[in-house]
């Protein structure tokens, strides 16, 4: 179980995508590791990690028919890693305001420069198509103190886009 | 003392509803001496519960005492602990000495209040918020056979449109 591929999906979502591709895989003895789908602009989306004995071009042939039969583009990248590499957040970061290019790489510029590693980042567009309003929440690691990552953001606010920093705090119990 | 073996998914056993202490002897009193050992013995863990140990009775530990920010009651030693109101709900990352390596947003509710008996079966209340009260929950749960991951929510849940659960 030492080799992992990253499998890439996308394509118009329906009913039975994960249901159908993940059947195949099984059948071809593959194991699957961790794994993030979700809908974007109302897209199918899909990164799973896909592990066992099977070569690359195996697994990608046998994902082909059922890939060209649903419309799914697909892409398979050998992975260095493996399970067991999770990182704990500490800092929580949530950015909302009127939807204007650039506030992510202004956010994210800014987090960079104060070392944070994003582990996590979601992000939406809300409101109405006069007024999108852009939301995004970020999750990450900085040694950096909360205050200091609050100060290195506050001018964003004053631009009127709204920046929250707050601690995480994982409870292990 | 002795640090106890911890019961980890998928063990069976961490499903068994635990039984309310009923005597508070030497032999007790040494087994919860060896859960706070096996406690600090493990990762960074505020509490612990004996059914995580194997032994299904209703004895839960929590320390918060090294969180001077964090509103708290210090270490506590609570048997036959009920939570008996609740109030408020909030999402917040959880772990468990139980289920190693994974974390999930789990939704709880902000204050609560507990009442409970101590190691020599007094009763006390207690009203407790925010992480502290989130730990009770967390543990509380152990006790009635559920582990966090029987309550994960996406972070996308829509927090408003989740009522709190009442086990």
């Amino acid at each position: 179980m030492s080799d992992w591929n990253m499998l890439t999906l996308v394509g118009a979502d329906r009913p039975g995508i994960v249901a159908q591709l993940t059947r195949v895989l099984y059948q071809l003895g593959c194991n699957l590791g961790e794994a993030s789908m979700i809908r974007l602009g109302g897209n199918f989306t899909i990164m799973l990690m896909v592990g066992g004995e099977r070569s690359p071009d195996e697994i990608l042939e046998a994902l082909k028919p059922a890939a060209e039969e649903m419309g799914l583009r697909l892409h398979l990248d050998p992975l260095r890693g493996g399970l067991h590499q999770h990182l704990l957040p500490n800092l929580q970061v949530r950015v909302a305001g009127a939807d204007r290019a650039g506030i992510v790489a202004e956010v994210t510029r800014t987090l960079a420069e104060q070392g944070f590693n994003i582990l996590e980042l979601e992000s939406d567009v809300a409101g109405d198509r006069d007024r999108p309003i852009y939301i995004m929440n970020i999750q990450g690691y900085c040694d950096a103190t909360l205050e200091a990552v609050q100060g290195a953001l506050a001018p964003l606010s004053e631009s009127g886009v709204s920046v929250d920093v707050s601690p995480v705090d994982v409870m292990i119990g | 003392m002795a640090i106890l073996d911890i019961l980890k998914l998928p063990d069976p056993r961490l499903k068994t509803v635990s039984e309310p202490v009923e005597r508070f002897d030497d032999e007790f009193r040494a087994f919860v001496a060896d859960l706070e050992e096996t406690r600090q013995a493990g990762p960074a863990a505020v509490g612990i519960a004996a059914p995580q140990v194997g032994r299904f009775q209703r004895i839960v530990i929590i320390d918060l005492s090294s969180r001077p920010k964090t509103p708290n009651h210090g270490h506590l030693i609570l048997v036959n602990p009920e939570i008996v109101h609740w109030e408020g709900y909030a999402m917040g990352r959880e772990g468990c000495l139980s289920v190693p390596d994974y974390t999930g947003n789990v939704i709880r509710a902000t204050h609560i209040r507990l009442k409970t008996q101590d190691p020599e079966g007094q009763e006390h209340q207690y009203d407790m918020e925010g992480f502290e009260a989130r730990a009770v929950q967390h543990e509380l749960d152990h006790l009635d056979g559920l582990l966090f991951v029987d309550r994960v929510v996406s972070r996308r849940t829509d927090l408003y449109r989740r009522k709190v659960y009442k086990t």
